[in-house]
């Protein structure tokens, strides 16, 4: 995996969301939704963002994908910077890069049949004529386990896993690069949710897909893989090779997250960091490094100076002073 | 749809409505076999004569048959209500769209301009607007669909807004589907149940407003059989001859009633909230 070359990169993104108030509708100051990540990814690798919620793990995939306009930063992919290309011939590019939604239950349009959210994906980009889109679209809810009887029923007819099956075959029908999973298994029931997890899986492999998962499911994380990135208020905290992370994290914030996953093993017991307090307003970050308020390791180097994001060991990053070469 | 018809059947005040709408319109289609005489044919030995075998509603001070002109101003109404209630409901449904699609300074610049419209009362603003082009049929179907645009508009956005919430917009957009196509294809789709509701409510409004502009003599001209026309006609006579007057108004009070019958029962037949 690691020879593979990379596809997508993204450079110091940043999206900040302005605060208007006050009679005049004037900025009164910004949302750091995302403060200036950077990461880049292989083909038919994938990567997932972890992060508590409101930590700016959706925002930035949608912001990759230009649904909304970042504020600052790269993203090259093909060796073009995304952000350069107008939008309007942007849209012609989008074919490259799908969106799976959280929903499912308000990602499909309740009045579109299942066969015209299939065909419309490949009108809109010309792929192809309508007789062989309806074709195609036979083709793909077989692939991803529904039945052709289905095409013509509407999205409220199915259940939720099934309509996440629709939104797959809807986003892989025009054969992507790239896709970003938005939470695609957290609104599932956890049976069904194995189910649509190996469909991804498998998926992946026959159309030589590169994900990025982003989840709050540290579990499912694992399981899926290759690398993961952890955002913590709008930063990259630490980023690794999945088994590096899992078994050796080094960010104090990563370590009380993975302490915080349930553990049924009666012989091996972990000892719990319990993190105090909440996620702090993103428009009122502390000085600093954005994790010292809830820190057990926080020094005084935190309060002044935030950590720069760097390459401690062999393809491990981490934004720590813990870590700082002394 | 078969669900929806049963749905209206079963709910009696709706199929009230419905039935006395139905009504209206066979009236105005078949007004010249249903009609006895011509409305403007005048029996110059029968001036304002009461009902009578001969003359169901009487004649009035022309010695024209009232019940006539009643089911021939069944057509007046409907043809003013439906154009100009479909000249505001498409401009509605457009600028609404647009409005609440693009936000920014295009929902500005159309919702201040809305805002203008709404300032007036509804008789005043449809009176003005048939003031400064000229009291014809036409023009009142005009200024009645001018003055219905800013509710349509309204409405439409405040939907629109609601719709863009829903996450399938965004996967629209993600899958590279023009804004053109997300317009027509996905959002309008989704509003149309308010938008229907709408249409039926408004088209009593419009049945309304067009007899009072006539009433008042700026809306259809006489000796064209109009309802408001006849009650202004009637309004001299009204201590000798009441069937003059007792007539149209009878005939103006049950369309808007059925109408409104309908129009209150569609709205809670659609609403989303209450299916299920």
């Amino acid at each position: 995996m690691s020879n593979q070359p990379v596809v997508l990169e993204v450079k110091n993104l940043k999206k900040h969301f302005p605060i208007k108030g006050g009679v005049f509708k004037t900025t009164q100051g910004y949302v750091k939704a995302v403060d200036g990540i950077s990461f880049s990814i292989k083909e038919n690798e994938t990567f997932s963002i972890v992060g508590e919620s409101g930590c700016g793990k959706s925002t930035a995939g949608r912001t990759i994908l230009r649904l909304l306009e970042p504020t600052e930063g790269e993203v090259w992919f093909n060796g073009e910077n995304l952000y350069d290309i107008k939008k309007r011939a942007f849209r012609k590019k989008r074919k490259d890069f799908q969106l799976i939604f959280q929903d499912p239950y308000s990602s499909l349009n309740p009045r579109m049949t299942v066969q015209e959210l299939l065909v419309e994906p490949l009108l809109t980009h010309d792929l192809c004529s309508k007789k062989e889109a309806i074709e195609k679209a036979k083709e793909m809810v077989d692939r991803v386990g529904l039945s052709e009887k289905h095409l013509s029923r509407f999205p409220h007819e199915f259940s939720g896993g099934q309509r996440q099956r629709i939104s797959i075959a809807r986003a892989l029908i025009v054969h992507p690069k790239l896709v970003i999973l938005d939470e695609a298994v957290s609104a599932l029931d956890v049976s069904v949710q194995s189910q649509i997890l190996n469909l991804l899986i498998d998926l992946q492999e026959e159309f030589e897909l590169t994900y990025i998962f982003i989840s709050h499911d540290l579990n499912v994380v694992k399981h899926l893989s290759d690398r993961v990135g952890v955002m913590y208020l709008g930063q990259m905290m630490e980023l690794a090779k999945t088994d590096d992370l899992y078994k050796e994290p080094l960010h104090p914030y990563t370590k009380a997250l993975l302490s915080a996953i349930p553990n049924l093993s009666t012989t091996e017991k972990k000892e719990r960091i319990i993190l105090q307090g909440d996620v702090p307003d993103p428009s009122n970050p502390p000085s600093g490094c954005p994790f010292r308020l809830r820190c057990p390791a926080a020094h005084d180097r935190c309060v002044t100076e935030n950590p720069v994001f760097q390459e401690v060991k062999n393809d491990h990053w981490v934004a720590c002073h813990l870590y700082d070469e002394k | 749809m078969r669900d929806f018809t049963r749905k209206i059947i079963e709910d009696k005040v709706g199929l009230v409505g419905l039935i006395g709408v139905l009504l209206v319109v066979l009236l105005a289609i078949f007004a010249p076999i249903i009609a006895p005489y011509a409305p403007d044919k005048m029996h110059t030995l029968h001036t304002m004569e009461g009902p009578s075998s001969q003359f169901l509603f009487g004649t009035d001070e022309f010695g024209r048959d009232i019940f006539s002109r009643v089911v021939y101003g069944a057509q007046v109404s409907l043809q003013v209500g439906l154009i100009a209630v479909g000249i505001g409901a498409f401009f509605g449904l457009l600028f609404g769209l647009l409005a609440g699609f693009f936000q920014g300074k295009i929902d500005q610049f159309i919702m201040r301009i809305m805002d203008i419209f709404f300032a007036f009362p509804d008789i005043l603003l449809a009176l003005t607007i048939v003031a400064v082009l000229g009291p014809s049929l036409t023009n009142t179907m005009i200024a009645i669909g001018i003055v219905f645009t800013p509710v349509f508009t309204r409405l439409i956005r405040s939907a629109v807004l609601t719709v863009k919430e829903n996450e399938y917009i965004t996967n629209a957009e993600a899958v590279g589907v023009s804004n053109t196509k997300i317009i027509v294809k996905h959002i309008a789709p989704n509003v149309m149940a308010p938008f229907i509701v709408q249409i039926t409510l408004a088209l009593s409004g419009a049945i309304l407003t067009e007899a009072g502009l006539s009433f008042l003599g700026l809306g259809v001209q006489p000796p064209d059989p109009s309802w408001g026309v006849m009650l202004n006609e009637s309004r001299s006579y009204m201590e000798i001859a009441p069937w003059m007057m007792a007539f149209p108004v009878t005939a103006i009070i049950i369309t808007i009633f059925c109408f409104n019958l309908l129009g209150d029962s569609l709205r809670d037949l659609l609403d989303p909230k209450l299916k299920q």
